[in-house]
C-alpha cells in the first residue's frame, strides 16, 4: 500500500535537533539581536536567515541556535530589540514550547542610560527602568528621568 | 486654594524630596501652607538637636545658604561641604561612600550633585532622608517649591493664571519643573524663546495632557500685557553651537522699564537667579520685581520641608 505523501516543508533553514528557534524577529533586528546575545561568541552551531517572507510581518528574521536555551533576562533583551520575536524550544527536532517574548513592566541591569551624564554611566550603580511604551521600547530612567529609545539602545 | 485651617499632613515624614512627580497637590500645598507659617514666624527652636548635612558638590548661592540660614533660624546645626575638593570625593571616594559615611552624622541631607539621578541614587542607598538642590539638570524640586510659592502669594491662588516663561526654555531645570507642576492647576501658558531654545516636547506633552492651552512667541513685548507672571531665565551662550545664532538672540530677551509700561496692576516677574543681563537693573525697584523677595521666599519654603520631613 502507498504511503499517504504529504508535502514536505521546506526549510530555508535548516532545522535543529535540539535549541532554540528564535523566529518573527523584524528583518532589521536579525544582526542586533545576535549581538545583544552574544552569539556571535557561540561555539556551537547558528543558523540565520533574514529578509524571509512572512504572511503576518512582510519580512522577517529567523535565529536557530543549537543546544541553548535563553535565560529569563537574555529573553528580555531579545523582547526590547524584536518585540514581535516567537521563542520555539526544540528537543529530538520536536517543538516542546513556542511563546512570545514580553517586555516586562520595568527592567534592571542590562539596559544603558542613553544619557551621558546619568549617574548610573559614571558610577557602579545598577540601571533601573520603568517601561513606557512596550511597542516602541521606549524607558525612562528612573534616576535621570531621561528617555531611552530603542534606536540608541545599548545593553550593559 | 489656601487651606483656612493649616494642618500639617503626614505623608512626607522621613521621605526624600526628589523629583516634583514624587510629590501630590495636596503635599505641594501642605508645604506651601507650612512655608506660609514660617514667614510669619522664621524663628523657632524646632530643631534644636538635629544636625542636617549640606552635600554641595557643584557651587550654589541661594540654595545652599538658604537651606543653612533655614536650619541656623530653626535652631539645628549643620555639617558639610560647599566644594567637593575639600571631601574625600577628591581621593576618588564614590558617592555611595560619602552618603553612607554622612547618614551616620546627621538627620537629614541636602545634596546638590553633577550628576542626573544621583540624588534618587542616594536616597536608596542612604539612611536618612535627601533633599534634592539640584542633580545636574535634572531636577530641582525645593526651587519649584518656592517658585509656586511665589506664584500663590502674589497673585492669591494658583489656578487661572496667565504664565509667560521667557529665555531658554529648553534646557532650564527649573522651567520645566515649574511647568509641569502648574499643570496641576488650570494656567494658560506664553513660551518666550528664540526657536533654538523651544520648551522640549515632552514637557509640552504634560501639557497637552491636562487639556491645557499654551501658545509660543519669539517677542517679549507681546505676551507682557496679558501676563500675571513673567518667568525670566537666563539664555547661555555656550548652548548655541554657532556664535552667530547667539549673537542674534543674545539681547532679545532683555527686560527693562521701557518695556514694562502696560502690564496688569497685579503682575510680578519672577527669576530663579542668577541673572546675567535679562532683567536690567533699572527694573529692580519697580513694583513688578519680585525675584529677590523670591529668592526670600525660598528660605521659608526650606523651614517648611525641613519641618515636614522631619515630622517635627
Amino acid at each position: 500500500m502507498e504511503q499517504d505523501k504529504k508535502p514536505v516543508k521546506e526549510f530555508v533553514v535548516s532545522a535543529i535537533e535540539n535549541g532554540t528557534v528564535i523566529d518573527h524577529i523584524p528583518a532589521q533586528s536579525v544582526f542586533q539581536v545576535i549581538h545583544i546575545l552574544n552569539l556571535d561568541k557561540y561555539g556551537n552551531q547558528i543558523l540565520f536567515g533574514t529578509n524571509l517572507d512572512s504572511n503576518k510581518y512582510g519580512k522577517k528574521g529567523i535565529i536557530k541556535v543549537t543546544n541553548k536555551y535563553f535565560k529569563p533576562v537574555e529573553i528580555n533583551k531579545i523582547a526590547l530589540v524584536a518585540p514581535t520575536a516567537t521563542l520555539i524550544i526544540i528537543k529530538d527536532f520536536r517543538v516542546i514550547e513556542k511563546k512570545k517574548v514580553e517586555i516586562p513592566d520595568t527592567i534592571e541591569t542590562y539596559v544603558q542610560c542613553v544619557n551621558p551624564n546619568c549617574i548610573t554611566n559614571h558610577e557602579d550603580v545598577p540601571t533601573k527602568f520603568k517601561v513606557l511604551d512596550k511597542v516602541d521600547s521606549r524607558l525612562k530612567c528612573t534616576y535621570c528621568e531621561k528617555i531611552t529609545e530603542k534606536k540608541n539602545m545599548t545593553f550593559r | 486654594m489656601r487651606s483656612e485651617n493649616y494642618k500639617q499632613i503626614q505623608t512626607m515624614k522621613n521621605r526624600s524630596l526628589i523629583s516634583i512627580d514624587d510629590f501630590t497637590k495636596e503635599e505641594y500645598f501642605s508645604v506651601l501652607d507650612a512655608a506660609e507659617q514660617f514667614e510669619r514666624k522664621p524663628v523657632q527652636n524646632i530643631l534644636d538637636g538635629k544636625v542636617i548635612a549640606t552635600l554641595f558638590f557643584e557651587p550654589s548661592t541661594r540654595t545652599r545658604l538658604s537651606f543653612e540660614s533655614a536650619v541656623n533660624y530653626l535652631g539645628g546645626k549643620v555639617i558639610g561641604f560647599s566644594d567637593a575638593s575639600s571631601s574625600s570625593v577628591k581621593k576618588g571616594e564614590s558617592l555611595k561612600d560619602t552618603i553612607l559615611t554622612v547618614c551616620n552624622y546627621s538627620d537629614l541631607i541636602v545634596l546638590r550633585h553633577p550628576r542626573e539621578g544621583s540624588a534618587r541614587y542616594a536616597s536608596e542607598v542612604g539612611t536618612v532622608p535627601i533633599v534634592n538642590a539640584g542633580d545636574g539638570a535634572n531636577q530641582h524640586p525645593t526651587q519649584c517649591l518656592l517658585d509656586l510659592y511665589s506664584i500663590r502669594k502674589t497673585q492669591g491662588k494658583l489656578d487661572n493664571l496667565d504664565i509667560a516663561f521667557v529665555g531658554d526654555l529648553k534646557y532650564g531645570r527649573t522651567v520645566h519643573s515649574l511647568v509641569i507642576a502648574m499643570t496641576n492647576f488650570n494656567c494658560r501658558f506664553h513660551l518666550v524663546s528664540p526657536p533654538e531654545l523651544k520648551l522640549p516636547s515632552s514637557v509640552k506633552m504634560h501639557i497637552k495632557e491636562k487639556n491645557l492651552e499654551y501658545y509660543q512667541y519669539t517677542d517679549l513685548s507681546e505676551v507682557i500685557p496679558m501676563a500675571d507672571i513673567i518667568y525670566m531665565t537666563r539664555i547661555q551662550r555656550e548652548r548655541f553651537s554657532d556664535p552667530i545664532d547667539y549673537e542674534k538672540v543674545k539681547n532679545a530677551y532683555i527686560l527693562n522699564r521701557g518695556l514694562l509700561t502696560n502690564t496688569k496692576t497685579n503682575m510680578k516677574i519672577l527669576h530663579p537667579l542668577p541673572r546675567v543681563n535679562e532683567i536690567n537693573e533699572d527694573v529692580d525697584d519697580l513694583p513688578q520685581a519680585y525675584y529677590f523677595q523670591q529668592a526670600l521666599n525660598g528660605l521659608y519654603v526650606r523651614q517648611a520641608i525641613l519641618k515636614l520631613i522631619l515630622g517635627l
